[in-house]
């Protein structure tokens, strides 16, 4: 039987091999450079630099929440007029919701899925580098708006019509609307890029009941914004076009509907959530058992309800409209979807309650970012509990009630966790660990800032303060609640700005981590700190949930996980592509060399968007012709990617 | 009142005007329905015996909804604080468990980076996840039968309206129309909404330009105006007094200061406002004032309406009877000279933003027409 390179089998090494090791990072390595820079498919940089970009926006969308604390934190202030402080919320929330919390997310699992999976790197390296540049483009756009002082202004759900052309006369929403839809190109991509890796890209061994919970987190969620976001990308169309070539899908003056935007918006935006807080509540769920020193109770269960959130995640999207007028009949099913809702969603908290219980925890700070996410992770759910049920919401929604719940979901869900996973991963990352003395300081300033900060929104919300408002009448409760809420997110600030110079210290002279600095179980601390280009020297075989643990655990397959034996493939970038469930190895994956192709795709698709802001028709088609030629050279068959016909090696 | 003067507020409104309260709980004169049972009227008072302190500090905040002054905020009392109980109750046990998880056996402290550290083999703790969900689907179960009941009981009220009122959401302020099947009977207000006490009144919302929410917590939750459709709410207070409403979708620039009140009135003072609000205002009676309804004409009619005058605009709220309202500027400012004053000198200043352009008027021009609006009573 004739058969290619890429079916070849490949050899096995039962030992160390240094000259392999050196082949291997030859063959995998970034250029040095401004050319390795914009070339790289490496998910590690490019995990990387989405972790450094999102909280590049974390900080700026931080920033935006500090000015507007000022602004209110006693009645009738004028520090800011009610055009900055519109333009100021709905740039902190967009920035907050699309431009830290999911690509933060995403940084991570670019990072660690490759390394969690005993992979070489994503299944679609080039267009896992597209995701990233196209995210920095359209941030980019988005901020550039804002600092030209014609941000968006209309909150970030931009309801119609106040963001129809008649209310909203300047180019501010048509840069929102544009770079959204910059933007879900880059999540749509990366959201593909995810599930393809899940399906074909695990080590062999590693079946879908042995990934780690991080994986069934973003999975779930890159699934799901697989279907979510073409609904939003498509709101943002259509009122592009009300808004530029004359169309009247959202005018109600001529036959539109205000309430069709409401539900296309939501029907993204329920989902999304969830999808910024799932892959989150997995690096929880992967975290905690190390540091409690016992595996996670109820993996399956968890697995399952991760899955099962997301599904019901996409029933709910109507109760961000229950004030709009719909019937009883919808706003039944919808409550009751939402109040079910919480079964599944809550299954990990008592998950993480036993593994804690019926385990020692040791005290680093990591240990206490993740399990302070189940107090705030209750505390946001129940308000969001007490929003489900119609009649309450009723009077909650649109109040500072609702400012409480988001922001404890948000915070206590995605960002108290992304802390905690950087103190957990960052040895793996820089190979230096963390200072855990700051980390203390870190953690009690931002919890308990958080609280008093946010703590009394739920005060004011049931005390009827609404929401969006650039300021409030004094004698109407709600003075001191609001300075205490200023004062609380200020000292939530400076926790955050522990955070970073622990990060920037750590960084520069942390102590050495080695490869395993926590005796962690999963594979990527199976290699070293930072990892080698290639991620591992041979391919490791998987045989239990927990590799590194199962000469203590006693519950692997068969001889056990190998790390030091394994497949070698070298010749070339190589990976090994395996079954879906069951990862049985089944064909060689040749990987693509660092390429220009995506930093110039996410230029040129850049540049059509602004010539459609600017109503450059020339510009936007030059930009539609360059991409165009750059797909066709990114697609233009390569033999060393096994695109050719390739002559047949001796079977 | 027809005779011009103005109405004696402490009559009309037994709560001081200026200081806006509503009712307290278990405070009482009478109701519309009288389906109330034995057991309700225990568990009011079990209620009100532990909890009436915290009731009364709410009651305290003009626009607070956790106290209920109508028959339909009442309805949903329950299940607010249902739900606000249950929740706290869930926080403090998940918090005491999980500082037991964290505090029952002595932890570690961090360990030097790659050592081994001992490792639990257990397998069990499945048992947390089935009691917390069994228990948690419980509770949520019970919710959302809870909520339905609710809902179906608030859909409409025990009564059908006698009374139904027209809401325009505008940026940013509210007209209110009176219907009647008889067309000389419609009238126009803003801002303040009058109704009887003790009976529901249906409420027609219509959003003008964009979507805006009506909102009177005191006496039930809000229900949006959006362009393109009529929605329709309903409301009742039990008693005479003011309740503060607010604009609650954000509407634009001023949707901070789109408020609102509700003067629920004894069915004779509101026939006898009702009245007298389908009169012209009397006309000026000197000179002074004829030359302050022509600059009023000039300067303001082609925005502001005045019934009975030449002044028809429909751009900005009716004032007719200007006088007789509490606040100007949609609850923004009190109703008195010198507010008045500021808000006409310089609405922008007021509301920036406000769709209400600074009049080119001179000192003189203002004055006059000021001294005009305060015959509007």
């Amino acid at each position: 039987m004739t058969i290619t390179d890429y079916e070849r089998v490949p050899t096995v090494s039962t030992e160390q091999n240094a000259a392999l090791a050196q082949k291997l990072k030859r063959l995998w390595e970034t250029e040095p450079g401004i050319a390795g820079f914009f070339s790289t498919v490496d998910h590690k940089e490019i995990g990387i630099r989405y972790i450094i970009t999102a909280f590049a926006f974390l900080i700026a969308g931080g920033l935006e929440a500090a000015l507007m604390r000022w602004q209110l934190a006693w009645p009738g202030r004028h520090a800011l007029t009610p055009e900055q402080y519109d333009q100021l919320f709905t740039t902190h929330g967009m920035t907050m919701i699309f431009l830290y919390a999911g690509p933060v997310l995403s940084g991570f699992s670019n990072y660690l899925w490759p390394l969690l999976l005993g992979a070489r790197d994503m299944a679609l390296p080039r267009l896992n580098a597209l995701s990233y540049w196209i995210y920095l483009c359209a941030g980019i756009f988005l901020y550039a708006a804002f600092a030209f002082g014609f941000g968006p202004n209309d909150g970030w759900f931009n309801y119609v019509p106040l963001a129809a052309r008649a209310y909203n006369a300047g180019p501010n929403i048509d840069f929102y609307a544009l770079g959204m839809i910059l933007l879900g190109i880059s999540t749509t991509v990366g959201s593909i890029n995810f599930v393809v890796t899940f399906l074909r890209m695990r080590a062999p061994g590693m079946s879908i009941n042995r990934v780690p919970i991080l994986i069934w987190g973003t999975l779930t969620a890159s699934a799901a914004n697989i279907f979510a976001i073409p609904a939003v990308s498509l709101a943002f169309f259509l009122l592009w076009m009300d808004r530029n070539v004359g169309t009247h899908f959202f005018d109600v003056t001529t036959g539109g509907s205000a309430m069709l935007w409401q539900h296309l918006f939501w029907m993204f935006g329920h989902p999304w959530v969830y999808a910024i807080v799932l892959p989150a509540m997995g690096m929880v769920s992967d975290g905690l058992p190390v540091f409690v020193r016992r595996p996670l109770v109820g993996y399956t269960v968890v697995a399952l309800a991760t899955v099962a959130t997301m599904v019901l995640g996409f029933g709910v999207w109507v109760h961000h409209m229950f004030a709009t007028g719909l019937p009883n009949v919808s706003l039944s099913f919808f409550s009751a979807a939402s109040l079910i809702i919480a079964v599944p969603s809550s299954v990990g908290v008592f998950a993480w309650i036993a593994t804690i219980w019926t385990g020692r925890p040791v005290f680093t700070t990591a240990f206490m970012f993740f399990a302070s996410v189940i107090v705030l992770f209750v505390i946001g759910g129940v308000s969001g509990f007490m929003t489900g049920s119609v009649p309450v919401d009723w009077q909650l929604t649109d109040t500072y009630f609702i400012v409480a719940h988001i922001h404890y979901v948000l915070i206590g869900i995605n960002v108290f966790p992304v802390v905690g996973a950087t103190y957990f991963w960052f040895p793996k990352f820089t190979g230096r660990l963390m200072d855990e003395r700051l980390g203390r300081w870190n953690f009690w300033t931002m919890f308990i800032g958080f609280n008093i900060g946010f703590f009394p929104m739920h005060i004011s919300g049931l005390l009827g303060m609404p929401r969006r408002v650039y300021t409030y009448a004094d004698g109407m409760g709600w003075d001191w609640i609001n300075l205490i809420t200023t004062i609380g997110s200020y000292i939530f600030a400076i926790g955050v700005l522990l955070f970073l110079i622990n990060v920037w210290k750590s960084y520069r002279k942390g102590p050495l981590a080695g490869d395993n600095p926590w005796d962690a179980p999963s594979l990527e601390w199976a290699t070293t700190s930072p990892p080698p280009p290639y991620n591992f020297v041979v391919i490791p075989t998987v045989a239990s949930r927990h590799p590194l643990w199962e000469d203590r655990l006693q519950q692997h397959e068969g001889e056990g996980s190998h790390v030091d034996a394994g497949l070698v493939l070298d010749h070339g970038r190589e990976a090994i592509g395996t079954s879906s469930l069951d990862a049985t190895p089944d064909i060689i994956l040749r990987m693509p060399r660092d390429s220009y192709a995506p930093v110039i795709l996410a230029l040129t698709a850049t540049t059509i968007f602004v010539g459609l802001a600017f109503h450059l028709w020339w510009l936007a088609g030059l930009g539609v012709l360059a991409t165009g030629a750059d797909i066709i050279g990114w697609l233009w068959p390569e033999r060393a990617l096994g695109e050719t016909r390739e002559p047949a090696i001796n079977g | 009142m027809p005779d011009g003067s103005k109405l004696p507020v402490a009559h009309y409104f037994p709560i001081a005007a200026g200081s806006p309260q509503v009712l307290q709980v278990g405070e009482r004169v009478k109701r519309s329905s009288q389906n109330r049972s034995g057991l309700k009227v225990l568990l009011r008072a079990l209620l009100c015996l532990f909890l009436c302190p915290i009731p009364r500090a709410f009651a305290a905040a003009p626009l607070n909804y956790m106290t209920g002054a109508g028959d339909k905020a009442d309805a949903v009392l329950p299940l607010t604080w249902g739900v606000t109980i249950i929740s706290i109750a869930v926080i403090v046990i998940i918090s005491l468990l999980l500082a037991g998880a964290i505090w029952r056996r002595p932890g570690m402290a961090p360990q030097p980076a790659g050592s081994k550290i001992a490792i639990d083999e257990r397998t069990d703790g499945l048992r947390w996840i089935w009691i917390g969900v069994g228990l948690s689907s419980l509770v949520l179960l019970f919710t959302v039968v809870w909520t339905m009941v609710v809902l179906a009981k608030v859909s409409s009220p025990s009564t059908k309206p006698a009374l139904t009122v027209e809401i325009t959401g505008h940026q940013w302020w509210w007209q209110v129309r009176y219907l009647n099947n008889d067309p000389s009977q419609v009238f126009s207000t803003a801002n303040e909404i009058h109704i009887p006490a003790g009976q529901p009144v249906l409420f027609k919302l219509i959003g003008a330009d964009v979507i805006h929410s009506f909102w009177i917590p005191a006496l039930g939750g809000k229900t949006d105006a959006i362009p393109g459709q009529t929605n329709e709410t309903w409301l009742e207070a039990h008693t005479p007094g003011i309740y503060h409403g607010q604009c609650t979708e954000y509407c634009g620039l001023q949707h901070a200061k789109m408020g609102m009140l509700l003067v629920a009135q004894s069915p004779q003072d509101f026939a006898a406002w009702r009245a007298h609000q389908l009169q012209s205002p009397a006309r000026p009676s000197n000179g002074g004032q004829w030359a302050g309804l022509a600059n009023f004409t000039t300067h303001c009619g082609s925005c502001h309406a005045v019934r009975g005058t030449d002044a028809a605009g429909s751009l900005g709220p009716d004032l007719s009877h200007l006088m007789q309202r509490q606040t100007i500027a949609a609850g923004s400012l009190p109703n008195d000279p010198q507010d008045l004053d500021r808000w006409i000198a310089d609405p922008q200043g007021v509301k920036p933003g406000a769709l209400m352009p600074k009049p080119e008027l001179s000192a003189d021009e203002r004055a006059s027409i000021i001294s005009y609006l305060k015959t509007l009573n």
